[in-house]
């Protein structure tokens, strides 16, 4: 069955938009396949830093013919309906309808309408143009004369269609002047001639020829292989960076690794320096001796084959990497020179936004917080009030401000440097934390409170000034903070009753729902669990554990059960006479045993889960829901609620409100599936 | 690379990068520019480039423009951070399709020939918030080291630029460090001579860098400097008020001469520390819309191609 080669050829594709490009382009051309009736068996798209590609197979040649029968109007109706149903079906005259006939409706207008199909060429012809000038770039560009849009320059396309053996067909269509065609060409240094394309499988080889790999992770394989290879020769390993060998992989066609090497007296800088500088300038990877210490060299991923081995070109990086350490050096020494505090009052030259002021009024604040936050954390508040002083004061040293994502580690590393305490200098690092789902939480105190600190200033102050998230719009990263804080109270277990407004709180329930969700718990339990007014994380998140333990126990299912038909019960009374049951049980008013038993076992269950909740003992306070289960059962067995006698039937009433109330001291049972 | 005699190697020679860069783009068809006689930010400020990347004209120019940073003076201390420096401009409209090949091609011809070296575009994207431009394309790259901007311009004073310039931009200090092979700017051979005859970048730069930072940091007077920013805002919409006759301007670039200017005063004030993080951003767009102003003042010109 015939296939489509589809190469769209332009100069050098950004690398971060590589990947989604080959997605892309691969959805938007099946989807118009299906569209226009063409079924395809595969299709894979693939992408270098010069080029798109795609591969369709098993496409028919035609689409398939169509036939349709299309309801019209009444015989007789109006002739603007008439007009209308011609217009839609395509007939010039209404003589060109059948006449249908139904027992219920009459005589009625039908209009077969047949579309005949049409060659796969063709109809890819109309659909390519369309597609290349809708493709979803982040960011595009004109250039030349032209009017056509695309992320960089595209300067060849090739387009065929045709089956194994035989001569394809070009596929004919245009864009910004240029003709699809089936000519493309080989790396720009190492082949930069044309080559003249048929189908997908000499198009791969010829491009291998040409020193251009096309898949996108085939590449990043063979830097990663060669990396470790050679690293390996010199005992080393190299320090895995997906992000980094992914951006690589999008600057080659033809991946080349070399090593470098650079003076060992910068090893004196912190790690993560020599490691940003070397990644975020160089886009080299570092390297670890076998002591796991980083190692005085780095990896070069060169884009062709030097006719030298390659030693001027590992001599060129070399010399830029000395340039930009000696950069760094330079700026630790000066950051080292003077205390961190020096920087404060460069900070009330920074906003932090326009209506929260500057990041000095921010350290205000989040000195006030840490130090009333401490005593509830566990940590001493002079302490805590020292760590948010010092922990903006690295956004004004040399070192952050070459390298942003530095901040915080830099300022532990100056605060220990200047003598602070170890919790105070780990502080200053860990209060940005936790920054992802993955990433560590703090666990000593001092850094609990400060990082409470920063992201509860960071949540009040942006609902202070209205600018909470919406839907994608989360430009200040608040629902990262507030799931950093839920995760820093539940994973260190702290009893910390967020304090905030009722929309805050709401806002954090939402993420707490998905957390615990995502942790495993059921979507009823969660919704059972919070309320409105529920400001206690860890409680809630307790809570939902117990709960989940007693429903999967046998007790728990029955008891559940009962719950159910008494507030079912409770509910049509309760709408029948127009009140709500809530009053005293009149011990006098029981008649049967299993009515006084369920009396009984009630008010001691109730006095005890209270005892247990006012300690946050929810398994225990569960355990003892769960005794119910027995009288509970009992009960609705022996006992009819709705007894002739009213004092017997409210009374009734009344023990089953008690057994709901004292359900709903743990959790909103109502809310739960079963 | 063609013969030439050691002194005028780029390889050795300053003043040698500079006139092979310039050969190259000649013999490529470029209007060889002098530099502007004004104090300017970057090559980008010449009107050869601001005004003539407007405007449905063809052009293809190349020129020096030394470049006035007063922030990144560093007396003398730095051997990377000057804050004069020359920048080599080539813009090319439209943008030709070899334009990277011919790029490539100049890289050769100052010795970074792409069998020996590893040569890259690298992704960026380039916006100059005073001048109201933007446009796409690559930092490029040999051996790891930023030697040229590349940029396919998309908007200049606010309006789209059709057809669309190719801009290269070589820093020109930097570049030649790399060719020459040293670590320190003012080590940099100048005029290719050896013994009693080399003359060193320091010899010619190192004192107008100690003077200079010490001035744009010390001494500069704020109070005329904020005078001169309003004299050139003033002067600028004046000039415009008086070119204009009926849908054409008579004095465009006069006017944005004193876009210049104010930038420079401005470029001057910010190394003085004296304007707050606020009011900068009220500056730069003080400077933009003059920009825009004298962008659409040049579009009622012949250069810019007006009609009638």
């Amino acid at each position: 069955m015939p296939e489509l080669l589809l190469e769209l050829f332009s100069e050098e594709i950004p690398a971060r938009f590589q990947r989604r490009a080959a997605d892309d382009l691969k959805k938007a051309v099946t989807n118009g396949l299906v569209d226009a009736g063409l079924v395809y068996e595969g299709a894979k798209a693939f992408v270098t830093p010069r080029r798109l590609a795609l591969t369709v197979t098993g496409l028919p040649a035609r689409s398939p013919d169509t036939r349709e029968e299309k309801k019209g109007p009444k015989v007789g109706a109006p002739q603007p309906a008439i007009d209308g149903f011609l217009r839609a079906a395509g007939l010039n005259s209404i003589d060109q309808a059948k006449i249908e006939s139904d027992p219920k409706k009459g005589d009625f207008y039908v209009a077969l309408i047949e579309k005949p199909g049409a060659g796969a060429i063709e109809l890819l012809s109309a659909m390519l143009p369309k597609i290349l000038a809708d493709f979803p770039w982040a960011k595009s560009m004109r250039w030349g004369t032209g009017t056509f849009s695309w992320v960089r320059p595209l300067r060849a396309i090739t387009a065929t269609f045709g089956a194994e053996n035989e001569e394809p067909e070009i596929i004919p269509f245009a864009t910004n002047e240029l003709q699809a065609g089936q000519t493309t060409y080989g790396h720009r240094f190492l082949a930069p001639d044309a080559i003249r394309v048929r189908r997908f499988e000499d198009y791969v080889m010829a491009l291998e020829r040409a020193k251009v790999v096309l898949d996108l992770d085939r590449r990043k394989d063979i830097i990663k292989t060669d990396a470790e290879q050679l690293a390996f020769a010199q005992g080393l390993t190299v320090i895995a960076d997906e992000g980094l060998l992914e951006e690589v992989a999008g600057l080659v066609e033809w991946p080349v690794v070399m090593m470098g090497s650079f003076d060992p007296d910068f090893l004196k800088l912190p790690e993560e320096v020599i490691i940003a500088t070397i990644r975020a300038n160089q886009k080299c990877f570092c390297l670890r001796d076998a002591s796991g210490k980083l190692a005085p060299n780095f990896i070069i991923t060169a884009n062709t084959i030097p006719t030298d081995g390659g030693d001027v070109i590992t001599a060129g990086n070399e010399r830029v990497i000395r340039a930009r350490l000696s950069d760094a050096a330079f700026f630790y020494q000066g950051d080292l020179a003077s205390p961190l505090e020096h920087g404060l009052p460069k900070l009330e030259d920074m906003v932090f936004h326009a209506k929260l002021g500057t990041q000095f009024a921010r350290v205000e604040r989040l000195v006030k917080l840490a130090g009333e936050i401490a005593p509830q954390v566990g940590a001493d508040p002079e302490r805590a009030k020292r760590a948010a002083m010092l922990a903006k004061a690295d956004l004004v040293t040399g070192m952050v401000g070459e390298f942003p994502e530095l901040q915080g580690l830099m300022g532990r590393y100056y605060a220990a440097a200047q003598g602070e305490p170890a919790d105070i200098a780990d502080a200053v690092e860990l209060h940005y934390k936790p920054l992802g789902p993955t990433d560590k939480v703090p666990t000593d105190p001092v850094a609990i409170a400060v990082a409470l600190a920063d992201k509860l200033d960071l949540l009040t102050g942006f609902w202070a000034i209205d600018e909470k998230p919406t839907g994608s719009r989360d430009p200040f990263a608040l629902r990262r903070a507030a799931l950093g804080v839920i995760r820093i109270i539940s994973e260190n277990g702290l009893k910390f009753p967020l304090q905030v407004e009722p929309d805050l709180l709401a806002f954090f329930h939402d993420r707490l729902k998905g957390t615990l969700r995502d942790a495993g718990a059921r979507h009823d339990l969660v919704d059972a669990v919070i309320a409105g007014d529920s400001n206690d994380i860890l409680t809630i998140t307790q809570r939902v554990e117990a709960l989940s333990a007693l429903l999967s126990s046998e007790d728990g299912v029955n008891l559940l059960a009962g719950y159910k038909r008494a507030a079912n019960i409770l509910a049509a009374e309760e709408k029948k006479d127009g009140k709500a049951y809530g009053g005293a049980v009149n011990q006098d008013a029981l008649q049967l045993p299993e009515e006084t038993a369920l009396a009984f076992a009630v008010d001691a269950v109730h006095a005890a889960v209270m005892t247990h909740v006012a300690s946050d003992d929810y398994k225990g306070a569960m355990a003892e829901l769960g005794t119910l289960r027995g009288p509970v059962d009992a009960f609705f067995t022996a006992v009819l609620v709705n007894d002739a006698d009213p004092a017997v039937r409210v009374n009734r009433l009344n023990l089953l409100a008690r057994l709901r109330d004292t359900m709903h001291l743990v959790a909103d049972f109502s809310k739960v599936a079963g | 690379m063609t013969d030439r005699k050691p002194h005028m190697d780029p390889r050795n020679s300053f003043q040698g990068l500079i006139l092979t860069l310039q050969n190259y783009w000649a013999e490529q068809g470029c209007v060889i520019m002098q530099p502007y006689d004004m104090q300017m930010g970057a090559g980008t400020f010449h009107t050869a480039t601001t005004l003539r990347a407007l405007g449905p004209k063809p052009w293809k120019a190349a020129y020096v423009q030394p470049s006035r940073r007063p922030k990144d003076g560093r007396y003398g201390e730095n051997p990377n951070r000057l804050q004069h420096y020359y920048q080599f401009q080539v813009i090319l409209k439209p943008s030709p399709p070899n334009i990277q090949e011919l790029y490539l091609a100049s890289l050769a011809e100052i010795g970074l020939d792409a069998s020996l070296h590893d040569i890259r575009f690298v992704e960026d994207d380039w916006e100059s918030p005073t001048l109201g431009a933007w446009g796409l394309g690559w930092e490029c790259w040999c051996d790891g080291m930023e030697v040229s901007q590349f940029t396919y311009f998309q908007q200049v004073a606010g309006f789209e630029c059709a057809p669309v310039p190719g801009e290269i931009t070589y820093g020109l200090e930097r570049l030649a460090m790399y060719v020459q092979g040293v670590e320190n700017v003012y080590d940099l051979n100048y005029n290719g001579r050896e013994g009693a005859e080399k003359v060193t970048y320091g010899d010619v730069f190192l004192q107008n860098e100690r003077e200079f930072s010490k001035y744009n940091f010390e001494a500069a007077d704020t109070e005329i400097l904020f005078r001169h920013f309003k004299d050139a805002e003033d002067e600028c919409k004046a000039i415009l008020t008086q070119g204009a006759e009926g849908n054409r301007q008579t004095m465009a670039v006069p006017a944005y001469e004193q876009v210049i200017k104010a930038s420079h005063n401005f470029n001057m004030l910010d190394a003085r520390g004296v304007i707050s993080v606020t009011e900068r951003q009220s500056y730069i767009l003080r400077i933009r819309d003059l920009a825009k102003a004298c962008g659409a003042a040049w579009l009622q010109t012949d250069g810019g191609g007006a009609e009638g």
